[in-house]
């Protein structure tokens, strides 16, 4: 028996997951109280976990023909941008400010995916530029047009 | 402009002075509320979303919907009026606007403009860019009109016919919505329906509106249900900044031809000399965007196509034909209006583009359905007029803006990603300055991405998060009343509308189903032959 290819297990494993949710999803909503409140969501479960255990079987006996999965390639190249995406929403942005935070996840994110070579000092001046200037657009917009109060910032 | 707000003011009061108006007058209200159009304030908005809509449309990787869907947080500080004009007029120009890269790049800036590209970008490559532009602006704003006048015309029709529903028949059109756009509009009818299932689940966190109980708060950021607008943003944007990252350090920039010279007159007559291609195009884009769920693509593809098979130059196709370009562009204009009609009358968005518009009234405290005309015909009518104004607007803006927005379009993708993902942290954080509506935001967007990767889609995912509250309060209300009356049964699967809105259901699910065994099937057969 050949090894299943790595779609395949990708595959596998993304419908896994959606059926583990709805099988979640599903023994909540019959079990929990009042039971009048989870009517619906009975009904939807119920759904759910035939359409997410149809599609969990076809991926694992190999009949799935839509979504291509995600290459090692293309991991490697979003995985650092995603990191920092994530590190700029879920911590830096309330620890230490919207605009501090924006500004360096902004510079930080051009530097990673600009294709201008990065030993070069022309294309270091013009990330500088363009960062400066998202952050004025960002704050004339949020802070003083549409007077957006955002956390405290480190410095200011 | 203050000639135009003076003559449809005079019109105004002319009409209340009539008193109630007759049938007849009834179906001509939308020019009392033409005024509004013109104050400052909302031409103002009407202008500015226009010509940003057309520098949106033609960088690629910003669809319509995404664009819509970042506007909404500025609509919030915003009239519920003006803040429907911007959105309105974004809609209707990223379309058009998409058109400037598929003709100068071939690149389409969003899916609606793929047909536009065959013929375009040919037409560019031989120096006739400049004219290209011209007749793809002149038959955006020929079908759009027809469509926005369809959308007049139609719309209050069918929301006298919508006071006829129940709740079980409200039950029947959202769970309708959800089935026809996750099956239709996914390349895998089971992928597409559980994508609105997960939507329908996500619209039940929160507390029951009827006994108030804790429903799958599995986070404090949960406590008061997913923020519409939070999960737009992240379900159009997020997938959109992770697909730019993974392209990595990509040198994107592509060859932007120069656009010559070219008499505006000549385009016109040009246009005049092509009515079969004008009328195919229009009235294709049109029925098409009745359909929910069908979209632009489709709309300028099957044009395109009709258009070529009725055509006496057949041949010329996708060498810079000029009916190829006015068909594509005069289809995907024209269903912006009817998409709109199964939202305005039945809360029943058509596309992904109108579920985001659905957010943007809701943010308000309007709700679209059978009374919106009743209770709130200034926004409704207004919004109505200004995409019917945003049309000419775009026409006339289009050839002005086409240049600058190709040059926006060769953006490098590094830029945009940060761009986009700034704008969505921070709108989402505006809405009701919480932090817990970032975090929902970008947790769903990681999830889509991913979901997107192995055959999810988006659009019904989003129709089950905004229908399902519809259902479920429907579903309740019918169920109350059923126990009191004949029992369930009889009160959901009865009556000739339950069992139409039930047959349409069946049938769109069958249709699709059988169209994915087919196209495999004669894939499989290419692939043998190959």
């Amino acid at each position: 028996m050949s090894m299943p290819s790595l779609p395949r297990i990708q595959h596998i494993l993304a419908s896994g997951v959606v059926a583990a949710v709805g099988l979640w999803v599903a023994s909540i909503s019959y079990t929990a109280q009042p039971s009048e409140a989870f009517l619906f969501p009975r009904m939807i479960s119920t759904v759910f976990v035939l359409l997410a255990l149809w599609t969990f079987f076809k991926a694992v006996l190999g009949w799935t023909k839509v979504g291509n999965g995600i290459s090692a390639r293309q991991l490697v190249n979003l995985a650092p941008g995603l990191a920092i995406a994530l590190i700029y929403i879920f911590w830096a942005a309330k620890a230490v400010g919207f605009y501090t935070a924006g500004t360096a996840a902004f510079f930080i994110l051009l530097t990673l995916y600009d294709p201008a070579p990065h030993n070069a000092l022309k294309s270091w001046i013009k990330r500088i530029v363009i960062t400066a200037g998202y952050l004025l657009v960002m704050y004339g917009l949020f802070a003083k047009l549409l007077k957006v109060y955002t956390p405290r910032e480190i410095f200011f | 402009m203050k000639t135009f707000a003076k003559l449809f003011s005079s019109l105004r009061l002319k009409s209340q002075d009539c008193g109630k108006a007759g049938r007849g007058e009834e179906s001509l209200e939308f020019l009392y509320y033409f005024a509004d159009v013109f104050t400052p304030l909302s031409f103002g908005l009407l202008l500015l979303g226009t010509i940003g809509g057309l520098i949106l449309g033609a960088t690629p990787g910003l669809s319509p919907t995404m664009a819509v869907a970042l506007l909404i947080p500025f609509t919030f500080h915003l009239p519920a009026t003006q803040g429907l004009i911007l959105l309105g007029a974004a809609y209707t120009s990223t379309v058009a606007g998409g058109a400037v890269s598929a003709i100068l790049l071939k690149i389409p800036g969003a899916p609606a403009n793929i047909a536009t590209t065959l013929d375009g970008h040919p037409m560019a490559r031989q120096g006739k860019g400049a004219k290209a532009l011209q007749l793809s602006f002149l038959a955006s704003a020929v079908g759009g009109v027809f469509g926005v006048l369809l959308l007049i015309f139609l719309t209050p029709l069918l929301s006298e016919w919508a006071l006829a529903f129940g709740p079980s028949h409200l039950f029947w059109l959202a769970i309708l919505g959800v089935t026809v756009i996750g099956s239709l509009d996914s390349a895998s009818v089971v992928k597409g329906l559980l994508s609105g299932c997960i939507g329908l689940w996500l619209a039940t966190i929160g507390f029951d509106d009827i006994m108030g109980a804790q429903r799958f708060i599995f986070h404090p950021s949960l406590g008061g249900g997913i923020n519409i607008i939070a999960a737009l943003i992240g379900l159009f944007a997020i997938p959109q900044v992770i697909t730019m990252f993974a392209k990595g350090r990509q040198d994107n920039s592509a060859e932007v031809l120069v656009v010559e010279k070219h008499s505006i007159r000549d385009a016109i007559r040009e246009m005049m000399r092509r009515p079969k291609a004008l009328t195919i195009g229009t009235l294709t884009g049109s029925i098409i965007g009745l359909i929910p769920g069908v979209g632009g693509q489709i709309a300028g593809l099957v044009a395109y196509d009709q258009t070529k098979k009725f055509s006496s130059e057949p041949e010329r196709f996708g060498r810079g034909h000029s009916e190829g370009v006015i068909a594509a562009e005069a289809a995907n204009n024209a269903m912006v209006g009817p998409s709109l009609v199964p939202l305005l009358t039945l809360s029943i968005p058509g596309s992904p583009t109108a579920a985001v518009l659905l957010g943007g009234l809701l943010i308000h405290g309007i709700f679209p359905g059978s009374d919106l005309f009743d209770n709130h015909p200034d926004v409704a009518w207004t919004f109505i007029n200004s995409m019917l104004i945003g049309q000419v607007l775009m026409c006339i803006f289009g050839l002005y803006v086409a240049g600058l927005a190709a040059r926006v379009a060769q953006v490098p993708q590094s830029v945009m990603a940060a761009i986009v993902l700034g704008l969505a942290v921070f709108g989402s954080y505006s809405v009701q300055s919480s932090m817990g509506d970032v975090y929902v935001m970008a947790s769903l967007g990681v999830m889509m991405y991913f979901l997107e990767r192995f055959g999810f889609s988006a659009a019904p995912l989003v129709l089950g998060l905004i229908l399902g509250p519809i259902a479920e309060a429907n579903f309740i209300q019918g169920s109350m009343i059923a126990n009191a009356t004949n029992g369930m049964a009889p009160y959901f699967l009865s009556g000739a509308l339950n069992i139409s809105l039930i047959v349409i259901v069946i049938a769109s699910v069958a249709y699709s189903a059988w169209m994915e065994l087919r196209s495999r099937r004669y894939t499989s057969k290419e692939e043998i032959i190959g």
